[in-house]
């Protein structure tokens, strides 16, 4: 794939990245790389209970403290009653934010903040915490998803009432809402079916687990403006949320982003810069607040564990006649589980008649849920695909033939609405029949399994300027971090366009006030949305560069093309005049109408929804229940690999954080509600001792609405390995395991009991 | 912990009377890295941390007549680079060689393993199967101490205040005789061992076991020294039944709890299970 | 109580400074010597993101205290290029993409480092093993596996 370059000069080629060097020599400054003088340090003080009212705050003590100063809790921050938590399309409940960023009445997990200090240094910021007198009356508490939806649950929020069911409900629940997704009649469907398979599944909390912790500086003058330094997913999210938290506006705040040590989802939203801004305006100096891995752990991500129930129906000759989801996720102490996103993506991949899925968004005594990579899908997917897999098993078809039999293609139409345009699956389904992965030889107790998956990818606001440099040089300046790469992509498309050398370009990310507004880095939306708008805008440089050329020619725009990085004659009869490159062209700019740019801003629609679909072979320690991953082939379409270094990352990178997923990452929480592995030694994250090399092929299925033909490619990869690994483990040892992890005890308990 | 004080005194003695000379709490500095980890989770706020590291017997290490006496702070890294050392007490060196990742390698050291008396302590199974003798320095002297007596319960030792293990000697090996130890982990490293299993054993020229040690780490408040299992083995060929017998003593010795790591069920499955498997490699290396 | 105040070779260049015992060497890298290469993942030596040479040796700086660097040699991440040359690790990782986020490359280009002086031909097994205490939750390895790999190969070539 790699020496077909469909006649691009940088489009499919292993450029370095552009800010490289900086990361290979510890130059590159992350968020907790910056310092300002005189910066004081913050820490945030966190519950030890799962629920319970908070009866009163005394800070008095840690105020007087030499050293500290200033304390702050949820008095310092503005109220936002229940009518103002919308705010125009900005995506949150401002409400709950407000409520998980300091809590208010309650309490409502182990780690929620409750109080913040600055002080001169950490050691006194921290004694500065254990001054702090919190009393708590705490109340009983609940983890678990079912428990949660039980009649006699304890309630979260004496204000939430299940939305989408009718009638309204009059007593209040933990029950956010309830989501509904159908196609046909699957009462029909499975009355037709000559076999059904019907499971429940179940998964447990997971945090993203970015190696970096949050971290911030930030300065608040007296007069209420604003400069924030920090790493995130989205700047612009970063200074929109601050602003409607304490009630600013949002010109009056200025976001730098530093460099963002992993996201995936988790730093799409805001935890320390508003508590930091309040401690700076009080105090009167800026603050650093950066968060330990503890703190990480009990107050950020995570995503949602869930309870599914799957029920797949097809007739003997493998055509799926109807196919139903009951998804059940916990989003933590506020609303805002993906359920509807894994309703959405689950079935997909197969383009069946009769579909129903019913989702339930479930608050409980967590910390509150947030995006991680594909959020819901990889949760639906374990459930979907397992199911799948049955199916194929107990019909006695191929597994990958039972999906190609029923594969989704252009002009299928989704259960959430929406009929597919041209995609790649069936490609994809190709690609893993002909792998050699496929034909290895397996032994005792090793086993095979497929699994595939769907995301939609979004677009979404993207703003972006291009300009010439006296030089003839580009700079390219948008606004969404950059969390795998795509700076270098966007310097491959900026040069493709312009037909010059790649190190002519450079791509930098500006502050908030560099470029009108981006939608944050997620929904593996960068490389498409941000890539349409910097084609557009070099293209408008071009037009520009075209129009200096006519200048200095005396003849018309029409007559003058650009090709190869030069303003050319566009035949004989425009003249015989000899090309002008780029930095010729820059370098008269004085005189032929000023500086060459051009910003573009749009809000990007047409993403290519993209597939993906995985082999994994396992080895089983039956003594044990220890899995071993032997090999993993990850296939996706990525419609055009700009960077394939960077497309093969992303897979390899989303595989590996399904495999944690799949076999030992879990949330533990104790009977008495408290976290008790909030730490990289008992959360265990894979190791690279764990795992094979990851094999990866990209398909190309060219997206119709991007220039290049972009899909987006970073969240597919994480959603079919935990079923592919299940599905492994089943070809394996014949047990068929529906409960994540499947860590050693599981699997041993379910080869002792021959489940 | 403001105001905790450092000192690097660079004699056993100096080292005796500072910790016993202390006003408040204080503890011994070798690798740190359970020390640091403690301190910084706030689990412990000592007054004074003894750096042990510049005492030449505690950080170096000899071989006299087959028997090695080992600084008790030497790093783990360096002991497993020793190739004859590593070569006579393998499962002793391969145990401590699992203690956490490389970084923590070039650090961690066996006294320390011992001393942080954690029920799960990797080279302490597989030093209590070698034998082992710590020599125990304090304010009233010196005295030698099996390493199984040394660990009393979770992070408590039978230390008196002021007493630091000052060496480990493992004793001459008989010949014919081999050691192992295995931990299971649900990665493939970086965990806390869930069940851990030592054995050593000695073959006579026939191939029948006449001595043996078997201690189990994990499923119990301290590593255990199990002479059913060792039993077990002991007159036989280490064969199938004897194999049988060395998983039954083993389960019905394993007393584990339930926590994050693993259940009562699994840990006592996977105590038979080690036992026999660490059992096989120690043959294995007793017969070769 | 009055600082420790401590001498040190860091890069190979005498360094001085005052510390509180309970900094860590990781604390007073970032926070007195302005060094922000080596970065704090985890503070409990699980993640590797710290990574440091200390007389030779790789270790977690957030296990080792600030007053332990007296007459020490400390090797960081800032050490690791020579003036503008970078190490055959570092252009290898940057050709093989084998960094994403980069948070925590400088740990694992300097514990890279330290494999290839110990054993400058290793395994894919020995690199995975030597390297699995640094975290990457990015890149699944794949490819920082690789590029320690074939510097290994080509250093034999040379």
């Amino acid at each position: 794939m790699d020496g077909d370059t469909n006649g691009y000069r940088w489009i499919g080629t292993r450029t370095i990245r552009p800010d490289g060097v900086d990361k290979v020599t510890g130059r590159a400054a992350f968020g907790a790389d910056f310092s300002l003088p005189g910066m004081l340090v913050g820490k945030i003080l966190r519950s030890p209970h799962a629920h319970a009212r908070i009866r009163g705050i005394n800070t008095k003590k840690a105020e007087v403290l030499a050293g500290v100063k200033a304390v702050v809790t949820s008095a310092d921050f503005p109220e936002i009653l229940p009518a103002e938590a919308t705010k125009g399309s900005s995506p949150p409940n401002y409400r709950h934010l407000s409520q998980n960023l300091m809590a208010r009445e309650k309490v409502l997990y182990d780690g929620h903040a409750v109080a913040a200090v600055a002080a001169t240094n950490a050691a006194i910021a921290t004694e500065a915490l254990s001054l702090i007198e919190v009393e708590y009356e705490v109340l009983p508490h609940v983890t678990g998803v079912l428990e949660a939806m039980a009649e006699d649950a304890p309630i979260l929020h004496d204000d939430l009432f299940t939305g989408g069911v009718d009638p309204k409900p009059g007593k209040p629940s933990n029950v956010a809402k309830r989501v509904e997704f159908a196609i046909g009649d699957t009462d029909a469907g499975f009355e037709s079916a000559d076999l059904i398979v019907e499971r429940h599944y179940d998964t447990e909390g997971i945090h993203q687990g970015y190696i970096e912790p949050h971290a911030v500086v930030a300065s608040m003058a007296a007069d209420g403006q604003a400069n924030i330094w920090c790493s995130s997913q989205g700047h612009f999210m970063v200074r929109q949320y601050c602003a409607g938290l304490l009630n600013m506006n949002i010109g009056d705040i200025k976001v730098t982003p530093a460099e963002i040590g992993g996201g995936f989802g988790g730093k799409t939203t805001v935890y320390l810069e508003p508590v930091a801004l309040l401690l700076s305006k009080k105090s009167g100096l800026p603050i650093k607040m950066v968060m330990t891995r503890d703190e990480v752990f009990r107050g950020t991500g995570p995503t949602s564990g869930s309870y599914m129930t799957i029920k797949v129906g097809a007739k003997q000759d493998g055509t799926i006649t109807a196919a139903e989801a009951d998804l059940r996720f916990f989003a933590g102490a506020f609303p805002g589980a993906p359920v509807h996103l894994g309703c959405m993506c689950g079935f997909t991949p197969y383009d069946i008649e009769n579909v129903k899925a019913v989702g339930y968004d479930v608050v409980t005594n967590r910390p509150k849920a947030i995006s991680y990579r594909a959020p819901g899908a990889p949760i639906a997917a374990f459930g979907i695909e397992s199911a799948i897999d049955e199916l194929a098993k107990k019909l006695n078809i191929d597994p990958l033939a039972l999906r190609e039999k029923n594969a989704a293609k252009q002009g299928t139409r989704t259960a959430y609405g929406p009929t597919l345009g041209v995609v790649g699956f069936e490609e994809t389904l190709e690609a893993a029949k002909n792998h050699p992965q496929m034909s290895e030889p397996l032994g005792a107790n090793q086993g095979r399994g497929i699994a595939s998956g769907y995301w939609f990818n979004v677009g979404g606001e993207s703003s972006a300027s291009v300009s010439v440099n006296e030089d003839g040089t580009i700079t390219v300046t948008s606004g969404a971090p950059d969390i795998g790469g795509s700076r270098a992509s966007l310097c491959i498309m900026a040069a493709e366009i312009f037909g010059i050398n790649i190190d002519q370009v450079r791509a930098v990310i500006g502050d908030t006030t560099a470029t009108a507004f981006n939608r944050h880095t997620g929904g593996s939306r960068v490389t498409f949305a941000l890539g349409a708008v910097v084609i557009e805008a070099a293209e408008d440089c071009i037009l520009q560069l075209r129009e200096c050329a006519a200048k200095t020619w005396d003849i018309d725009i029409d007559a003058v093309e650009w090709e190869n990085g030069e303003a050319r004659p566009a035949g004989d009869n425009a003249g015989k005049f000899e090309p002008l490159t780029l930095p010729e062209i820059a370098e008269k700019t004085p005189m032929t109408g000023g500086p060459i740019s051009a910003k573009k801003s749009s809000n990007v629609q047409g993403p290519g929804p993209a597939f993906g679909t995985h082999i994994c072979d396992v080895e089983v320690d039956c003594e044990t229940g220890h899995v071993k991953i032997l090999r993993y082939t990850a296939i996706q379409d990525a419609g055009r690999a700009i960077h394939p270094g960077y497309v093969e990352g992303q897979m390899q990178g989303g595989v590996v954080q399904g495999i944690g997923w799949a076999l030992n990452e879990e949330y533990i929480y104790g009977e008495d509600g408290k976290l008790q592995n909030p730490g990289f030694l008992d959360y265990r994250i894979p190791v690279a001792s764990d795992l094979p090399m990851i094999d990866t092929v990209i398909v190309e299925i060219p997206n119709p609405t991007h220039p290049f033909g972009v899909r987006g490619v970073g969240e597919i990869p994480i959603i079919p390995p935990m079923a592919a690994v299940a599905n492994a483990i089943e070809n394996a040892v014949g047990l068929r395991l529906t409960s994540l992890p499947m860590s050693p005890p599981k699997v041993l308990a379910a080869l002792d009991n021959g489940d | 912990m403001n105001g905790m004080r450092y000192e690097a005194p660079s004699s056993v003695d100096e080292a005796s009377a500072l910790l016993a000379g202390a006003s408040g709490k204080a503890r011994v500095l070798a690798g740190g890295t359970d020390l640091l980890v403690q301190l910084r989770a706030g689990m412990v706020a000592p007054e004074l941390v003894v750096d042990v590291k510049n005492i030449e017997e505690m950080t170096t290490y000899s071989v006299n007549d087959g028997a090695y006496t080992i600084g008790a702070a030497v790093p783990s890294a360096e002991l497993h680079e020793d190739a004859d050392l590593l070569g006579m007490w393998t499962g002793v060196i391969e145990a401590m060689d699992l203690v956490g990742s490389t970084q923590i390698q070039g650090r961690a050291s066996l006294g320390g393993n011992l001393c942080n008396a954690s029920p799960a302590a990797d080279s302490v199974p597989a030093m209590i199967a070698a034998s082992a003798i710590c020599t125990v320095a304090g304010p009233n002297g010196r005295r030698d101490v099996p390493v199984e007596d040394i660990c009393t319960g979770p992070g408590q030792t039978s230390l008196a205040n002021g007493e630091i293990v000052v060496t480990i000697k493992l004793p001459k090996q008989a010949s014919r005789t081999g050691d192992a130890y295995l931990r299971f982990i649900p990665r493939t490293e970086m965990d806390i061992a869930v069940v851990g299993a030592g054995v050593c054993l000695t073959l006579d020229e026939g191939g029948t076991c006449t001595d043996a040690r078997v201690s189990l780490g994990a499923v119990a408040p301290t590593a255990l020294l199990v002479k059913e299992c060792a039993d077990a083995l002991i007159g036989t060929k280490v064969d199938e039944a004897a194999m049988a017998n060395l998983d039954a003593a083993a389960r019905a010795a394993a007393s584990p709890i339930d926590d994050k790591r693993g259940t009562v069920e699994f840990r006592t499955k996977v105590s038979g299970v080690l036992a026999r498997r660490a059992a096989a490699i120690a043959l294995e290396r007793a017969g070769s | 109580m009055a600082k420790n105040h401590v001498t040190t070779t860091i890069n190979g260049e005498p360094v001085e400074f005052l510390c509180e015992t309970q900094q860590t060497l990781l604390d007073v890298l970032r926070d007195e010597l302005q060094l922000t290469g080596s970065k704090e993942g985890c503070a409990s030596g699980d993640c590797g993101a710290c990574s440091v040479m200390v007389d030779d040796r790789v270790v977690c700086s957030c296990l080792v205290m600030g007053v332990e660097a007296e007459g020490k040699s400390i090797e960081t991440i800032e050490g690791m290029a020579d003036g503008d040359q970078l190490h055959p690790l570092q252009q290898k990782f940057l050709e093989n993409a084998a960094l994403q986020c980069g948070i925590c490359t400088p740990g694992f280009l300097v514990a890279a480092k330290a494999l290839l002086e110990k054993n400058p031909d290793p395994t894919e097994t020995e690199v995975r093993y030597w390297l699995a205490g640094n975290l990457c939750r990015c890149t699944g390895y794949d490819k920082i596996i690789r590029s320690v790999l074939e510097v290994a190969e080509e250093a034999k070539g040379a």
